[in-house]
């Protein structure tokens, strides 16, 4: 069965015919052809989908596109006009923290949930205190960031690059 | 020995020239190629471990709109050459392991491919299967010789004697479990047959060598080289799962060649990649050590047994660094498989090396507490002269240099462990080594464009850095500043370049550049005109094999386990390498701290739960087979010596991308029985080993 949808998708609104079936990351990837969003197992097990749907960080593989009607999406290549970079993207670059690049807009857009999660006062399963706001300590960006997977274990780059983005906000 | 190039790009610390794409998701990996109209394909796998298809229902799944083809062994062309039993896919009936390809469905979706795929009825004649490992199976066989062809068994002196002789002995049993090498990116393609003509195939490959892929898919379906294009411009990782395509690219192939015109994509989802994509076998590694008090050996043994499929025989040379590792007048090393109807192992990193230096450098740590001996001293006293194996002179061996400076760093003096509250608190340490290697063919072009230099070579990048280090090499070979140098690589159009496979990319490829810019500029001197063209090829580069290149490494780690619950932490990891020359050391430190966290992950969280009675992993996704996450590193620092290497390569370099993975296990096995009193000698490292024997 077929459905008809808006989607607004790194500013520009599109609209297109889905499957009930089709997750928002395969009309994102196949559909729309804005491949920044990953497919890393479909399951969302690995985080290499992550978008920002709405504002907040979102696996789009367990999304189903027909449920998100009008949704706002924002892709890591949607972070910032082309030729500049988002100043998370620019951390991760400053510190090397990928290799192959296929996890990276995941972990790209997952890092500028998790800073917006920290302006918010978000706890994690780590916050000692519930009743402050927590701090930005790498078991604190660490815990936050373990929904994205990298098989290249570029972990211990990823997490100052986090850092250092959220210092410069 | 060669005079090294003088470094003035090599050595610098440049950011990743595919950084910007890579960011942004734009970087355009094999699914995602853009092309016109694009079919979706979706395999159809066997559902027994072993029999044969006797019938397939597909008369329903034809007649749905949208269906484009469906293949099966019954309807499939033949293909020129099914003597490769992996790429014969839909040649035959047989089954050999449960997830077998038996078919494909090409839709105008990809949810339509899938819904199809999974509802074609198959029928089967199905037979007993055969597929758990064990080290007393009475069909252990000795293959033809192991992986990278190393001899099967090696035998110096009388290690029976020895043992029979010797102050102390040590007889052990350790097992490295199945892994699968997981890949972010998924095994995809995306193939296009030209619609007319005598046959042009282009294929958008993930692998980690378009012309070695090219080569396998040509002697499949028959073509010339020429009638054959593979781009694959980033690789989403492989660690060796896409070092030789496999089942899946000849699929896509196939499928494509039912629709001429018509691009079709195919990847894999995670859960096939346990099956289709290779693995590690599992290993038993029967260890023997003799020595006198002091620690000297007299005997080294290793007595590896380990899988293979029935369908394809690959053979993991496990024992291979027992035979060069430590000086030892006796030694011996053995390999006997059990074929099994199983998927089909392969490379993952550091086949051989990776296994091989878990069981003897746990085996060594055990040795030094019997004796009671400090486990650096332990292995300073059995270092050897020469290359014990081959009798040469190292190219450069510096295993004492890392092992000493990363104590230093790491703070190894005094009590090795101590509690913490509710936490023990250890450290250990153990070798790494790898081969260093440069493969036979690679060939690099280069010309002069528009006032740049342009250098292109059918390489890969697997996030290793070579669209970045490529060019720091080519920079210096030509004596030019690195930023008005291109290097384009990731396309048969490109000359022939090996795999990026045996930490051999760097050494091989950048030989063959350094060949071409010295021809270049013999050719045209300093002052090239528009449209000056030279090549090299790395044949012509001086080949040194008087000595015997590897490169060394020392792992240091802090494990924590909790007294009560037995949960293990591993707050450090410390490597010291000898990698010979870096060419940039940003990406040559992410490549080392990468080799180790995946180190730790195959010693604490990753297994491939195998169920015999069924024939499959039974954790098949990423929520249960773990591999390490952000959460699970604390700090990981590596490190490497100043090292001056003439004989290896015109650049001095060593390979980096597999070392960082050797004894990384067993570091964290010794250091978790240094915390603990438990000695866990089969992998992984779980709570449920260690608290029996908790204090």
């Amino acid at each position: 069965m077929d459905a008809e949808i808006t989607l607004r998708v790194d500013g520009e609104a599109h609209r297109l015919t889905v499957d009930t079936r089709t997750s928002l990351l395969d009309a994102l990837r196949e559909r729309l052809g804005n491949t920044s969003p990953k497919k890393g197992c479909d399951h969302g097990q690995c985080g290499a989908c992550t978008v920002l749907l709405d504002g907040d960080r979102a696996l789009t593989c367990l999304a189903l596109a027909v449920a998100h009607d009008g949704a706002e999406i924002t892709t890591a290549d949607g972070l910032a006009p082309a030729g500049e970079l988002h100043p998370v993207q620019q951390a991760f670059l400053d510190s090397d923290a990928f290799q192959c690049g296929y996890c990276t807009p995941g972990q790209v857009c997952s890092a500028v949930g998790v800073l917006d999660e920290f302006e918010r006062g978000w706890p994690s399963h780590v916050t000692e205190d519930l009743t402050g706001r927590p701090e930005m300590t790498s078991d604190e960006v660490a815990e936050r960031m373990s929904g994205n997977l990298c098989r290249c274990a570029a972990y211990v780059n990823i997490t100052p690059a986090v850092q250092q983005a959220g210092g410069a906000r | 020995m060669t005079d090294l190039l003088q470094p003035h790009a090599i050595g610098q610390d440049l950011v990743r020239r595919d950084g910007e794409l890579k960011v942004r998701g734009t970087a355009t990996y094999a699914y995602e190629t853009p092309v016109e109209h694009p079919a979706y394909a979706h395999p159809v796998q066997a559902t027994i471990a072993r029999g044969r298809v006797t019938a397939m229902d597909t008369a329903a799944a034809e007649a749905l709109d949208g269906v484009l083809a469906v293949l099966t062994p019954f309807n499939a062309e033949r293909l020129a050459d099914a003597s490769d039993a992996e790429y014969a896919v839909l040649q035959g009936q047989d089954v050999g392991f449960r997830g077998q390809l038996i078919g494909v469905v090409v839709a105008e979706t990809s949810e339509l491919a899938r819904e199809v795929a999974d509802g074609i009825a198959v029928r089967y004649d199905e037979q007993p299967h055969d597929a758990e490992l064990s080290a007393d199976r009475p069909d252990l066989y000795a293959p033809e010789q192991v992986n990278a062809g190393h001899e099967t068994d090696t035998a110096e002196g009388d290690v029976a004697a020895a043992m029979a002789a010797a102050e102390v002995t040590l007889e052990r049993t350790y097992s490295t479990a199945m892994y699968h090498n997981n890949p972010l990116e998924p095994h995809a393609t995306t193939a296009l047959w030209e619609p007319a003509g005598d046959g042009f195939l282009t294929l958008w490959d993930s692998t980690q060598g378009v012309h070695p892929d090219r080569a396998a898919v040509c002697q499949v379906f028959g073509l010339d080289q020429e009638q054959v294009r593979v781009v694959c411009p980033y690789v989403g990782g492989g660690f060796g799962s896409k070092g030789l395509p496999h089942a899946n690219v000849m699929l896509t192939a196939l499928a494509a060649r039912a629709l001429p015109g018509r691009p079709v994509k195919l990847a894999l989802t995670r859960q096939q990649m346990f099956v289709l994509a290779g693995y590690r076998t599992p290993t038993i590694q029967r260890m023997q050590l003799a020595a006198d008090s002091r620690g000297r050996l007299s005997a080294i043994a290793i007595d590896v047994v380990e899988q293979t499929s029935k369908v394809k025989e690959f053979a993991e040379q496990t024992g291979v660094p027992t035979r060069m590792m430590y000086a030892s007048p006796s030694r011996r090393s053995t390999h006997r498989l059990a074929a099994l109807d199983v998927p089909i192992p392969s490379w993952m990193r550091a086949p051989g090396e990776c296994p091989g230096m878990f069981g003897p450098e746990v085996a060594m740590d055990e040795l030094a507490e019997e004796l009671d001996i400090d486990p650096i001293e332990l292995r300073v006293r059995n270092e050897p002269e020469v290359d014990p194996e081959t009798g040469k002179p190292w190219s450069s061996r510096n295993l004492v240099r890392c092992l000493r400076e990363g104590a230093e760093r790491f703070g190894w003096s005094g009590p090795r462990a101590h509690r913490d509250g509710d936490w023990l608190v250890g450290t250990g340490v153990a070798s790494s080594v790898y081969p260093t290697m440069r493969q036979a063919t690679s060939t690099a072009n280069l010309r002069y464009e528009d006032g740049r230099y342009v250098a292109e070579i059918g390489a890969a990048d697997l996030g290793t850095g070579a669209w970045t280090i490529l060019p720091q090499i080519t920079a210096d070979a030509l004596g030019v500043d690195v930023a008005d140098v291109d290097v384009r690589i990731g396309d048969t159009r490109y000359p022939v370049a090996s795999v990026a496979g045996g930490s051999s990319g760097t050494n091989t490829w950048g030989s063959a550049l350094v060949v071409a810019a010295r021809e270049f500029r013999t050719k045209f001197g300093a002052d090239p005109r528009d449209g000056d063209e030279a090549s090299g090829d790395v044949d012509q580069a001086a080949q040194d094999d008087t000595h015997s290149p590897y490169a060394f490494g020392a792992q240091f780690v802090e494990a924590r386990v909790n007294a009560d619950t037995g949960e293990i932490r591993v707050p450090r990891l410390l490597g010291v390498f000898g990698v010979g020359r870096v060419v940039n050391p940003r990406t040559a430190r992410s490549q080392l701290i990468g080799g180790m966290t995946m180190g730790l992950s195959m010693a604490l969280h990753e297994t491939s739960a195998w169920d015999p009675r069924i024939g499959q992993v039974a954790n098949h996704d990423l929520a249960e087979y773990h591999i390490t996450v952000n959460a699970d590193v604390g700090e990981i620092e590596a490190h490497w010596i100043d090292e001056h290497d003439p004989y290896v390569n015109v650049m001095g370099s060593k390979g980096i991308g597999e070392i960082g993975i050797v004894g990384t296990a067993a570091a964290v096995v010794n250091a978790v029985h240094s915390a603990t009193g438990v000695r866990v000698r089969d992998l992984p490292v779980t709570l449920d080993k260690l608290l029996p024997g908790l204090p």
